[in-house]
């Protein structure tokens, strides 16, 4: 019987406490560099070890990344990623056998052009657990959270050093499946050091929730990924993945990013 | 409350505490930036009722801006159209050849008062930008413009002039290197540094509160005109007409209008080389709502949520979304938009260049053509008043090239 949607996460969180382990969860646009990667590569991030894979929709204004992760939704979208493809990459990447949680994230336009119901019931239907959307925070989120929770997926929501008390409780108070950290005032993109406000936000954030926390934006190292470890139950990881794929030939792809994950978990 | 005679809640009670117009409007925004945006809701909401504040700003309006700006009679004008008499709110008159000073010294004023030493600001024709460094020239105040390569070529001229005011003006080459991106690389430049970083937004467009902030310090426009036309016609008038890429110089002027149904209120989009070309930026004409920028509104996008490219003579129009203020009045049906293409905008720069001997930005030429069509059809009984949002220097190079000449 297939796992339920929902609660893969909580499973695999469950999973990641018992092993003492620190998740990693890999980024890859889909599309980027080429329409199958994701397909080809995704069974790899799992034997390397990912906890979890975030598949990320492209989007014209990507207004929260980087050069990279903006550079990668460009090409995709020359590809010819839509929202349909998206989903049935998702598809594919079960029938192919990937069990760890699938989380899409995407700007909030293009799942509104989709239909909020329709991409719920169609995420559901993947085999997709939840959904990130860095433009969407909680006062406008109303829609998607309830199409998302007839279907019994999560709407993730992101929180960042600079958010406020009120506004780590509002979130606390609305979210489930974990809580995405951002590890720095800034867009996506691999960055030298971790913020030194990391700690001292990650503890204000766990007054507020018990739901496990995933920090991303800045993470591309061993290092960060240890330092990060510490503080959160998992660490989000794209850039880095997917200056990577950008950078090796198609066949030495899977390869590349199972070691990659590998060494990220220091495994 | 609601009015009487429009059943709508009045103009003034818009948009609600979220920031919304009906359904337009609110705050997409990144989370990095949410303290950020409720920070400059509690400033401005904190100024906007400070007389203090509202005084220092309406002492430089008067002595640095120049305003009011003049209300003209375009007699000459209204006799070759020969139908409806047609007045000019003269917008090019004020410092900087825009309607965009007010709002960029309101802002700035605002940043000041917020203790915010950095202003980044986004612009199309470069107005925006013009008026951006020269509020914070005056305020000593650090500034970046973020500009599309596009736009950086054909506004040569408002480019030199930001760098002759101190200001750095950063090229954008992403997407289509124009106003949409140059607002998104201005967003990001907001995200990083948020703390010490004030974004002065340029158009009634954004999350909550700049659709509604933008709008007030445009407002004065309108609410010049509406005291002038008594003056001088002794009643209101029959429509108001004016430009619309992101909305301000519409908003501003229609504003103290739109609790006055009698005063018909038209906006002149750009239609580009025309709307079924799909070579244009009529958003409120030929676009769907969706999320850009930070608010719903109207936006130009392909089956998949995409935005779609915006083209237009005019670099300040050259936008694929609008202000929500817009999207609201379009389909409460209190305002009424109008695609114009490049060609036609041409034909009423030259056409107010000939009559009045006054040249329009392209941007406003949009709205000359659309005021001289609805003056046409009208009786010499009626007013039209069009508003002139700004001077049409920064476009010689645009328009040498497009009128074949060799400068």
């Amino acid at each position: 019987m297939e796992t339920k949607t929902g609660s893969r996460i909580a499973a695999t969180f469950a999973r990641l406490r018992e092993a003492g382990e620190t998740g990693v969860c890999p980024y890859v646009t889909v599309g980027y560099p080429e329409l199958d990667t994701v397909g080809r590569v995704g069974p790899a991030l799992v034997a390397g070890g990912a906890a979890m894979i975030e598949l990320g929709i492209p989007f014209s204004d990507p207004l929260a990344d980087g050069a990279t992760v903006q550079h990668s939704s460009h090409v995709a979208l020359t590809n010819g990623v839509t929202v349909a493809t998206c989903l049935e990459a998702a598809r594919d990447l079960r029938h192919k056998g990937v069990d760890v949680p699938l989380i899409f994230m995407g700007y909030f336009n293009p799942l509104l052009s989709y239909g909020l119901e329709r991409f719920a019931a169609a995420c559901a239907e993947a085999g997709a657990d939840g959904v990130i959307v860095p433009d969407l925070p909680p006062d406008e989120s109303g829609d998607l959270r309830e199409a998302l929770q007839r279907h019994g997926l999560d709407l993730i929501f992101m929180l960042a050093p600079t958010s406020t008390d009120a506004q780590i409780a509002a979130v606390a108070r609305q979210a489930s499946g974990f809580v995405y950290c951002v590890s720095l005032t800034g867009v996506t993109g691999a960055r030298d050091r971790l913020s030194q406000q990391l700690p001292g936000f990650i503890s204000r954030v766990r007054q507020h929730t018990d739901l496990p926390l995933v920090v991303g934006f800045g993470i591309s190292t061993p290092e960060h990924v240890a330092e990060a470890g510490k503080l959160a139950e998992a660490v989000a990881v794209g850039s880095a993945v997917i200056k990577r794929l950008g950078e090796t030939p198609r066949e030495r792809q899977p390869d590349e990013m199972e070691a990659f994950i590998r060494y990220l978990r220091g495994a | 409350m609601t009015s009487m005679t429009t059943g709508r809640p009045p103009a003034a009670a818009l948009p609600d505490e979220r920031g919304r117009f009906g359904q337009f409007g609110g705050t997409y925004a990144p989370v990095t930036l949410l303290p950020a945006i409720e920070e400059l809701r509690e400033a401005y909401d904190a100024a906007r009722r400070d007389p203090e504040f509202q005084a220092e700003l309406e002492r430089l309006l008067a002595t640095y801006v120049g305003r009011p700006t003049a209300l003209y009679y375009a007699e000459s004008l209204s006799r070759e159209i020969g139908g409806a008499q047609i007045y000019l709110k003269r917008e090019d008159l004020a410092h900087t050849g825009a309607h965009k000073i007010n709002n960029a010294l309101g802002q700035g004023l605002l940043a000041k008062r917020m203790g915010k030493p950095r202003v980044i600001a986004e612009t199309g024709a470069g107005q925006h930008g013009v008026a951006t460094a020269t509020v914070c020239a005056m305020l000593g105040l650090e500034c970046v413009v973020y500009m599309g390569e596009v736009d950086i070529a054909r506004q040569s001229l408002n480019v030199f002039r930001m760098k002759l005011l101190g200001a750095e003006v950063r090229p954008v080459g992403t997407g289509s290197r124009t106003l949409k991106d140059a607002m998104n690389e201005a967003i990001r430049d907001w995200v990083t540094n948020v703390e010490t970083t004030y974004y002065l937004i340029g158009s009634v467009a954004g999350m909550h509160p700049y659709p509604l902030m933008v709008r007030d310090f445009q407002s004065v426009i309108g609410r010049e005109t509406r005291r002038q036309i008594l003056e001088q016609a002794g009643r209101l008038p029959n429509a108001v007409v004016a430009c619309v890429g992101g909305g301000s110089n519409a908003m501003g002027i229609f504003h103290p209008f739109v609790d006055d149904p009698g005063v018909e209120l038209h906006g002149a989009e750009a239609a580009g080389l025309g709307i079924e070309s799909g070579k244009h930026a009529a958003t409120l004409s030929a676009g769907r709502v969706g999320v850009l920028h930070g608010s719903r509104s109207y936006v130009l996008q392909d089956d998949d949520g995409q935005i779609i490219e915006a083209h237009s003579i005019a670099a300040g129009l050259d936008y694929p979304g609008v202000g929500p203020e817009h999207s609201y009045l379009k389909d409460t049906g209190r305002a009424t938009y109008h695609p114009i293409t490049d060609a036609e905008a041409l034909e009423g720069f030259k056409l107010l260049c000939r009559t009045e001997g006054i040249i329009p930005a392209l941007e406003s030429a949009h709205a000359v053509a659309l005021g001289a069509r609805l003056a046409a059809d009208r009786s010499p009984d009626d007013i039209i008043v069009i508003n002139l949002s700004g001077r049409g220097d920064k476009d010689m190079h645009t328009l040498a090239e497009a009128l074949g000449v060799a400068l």
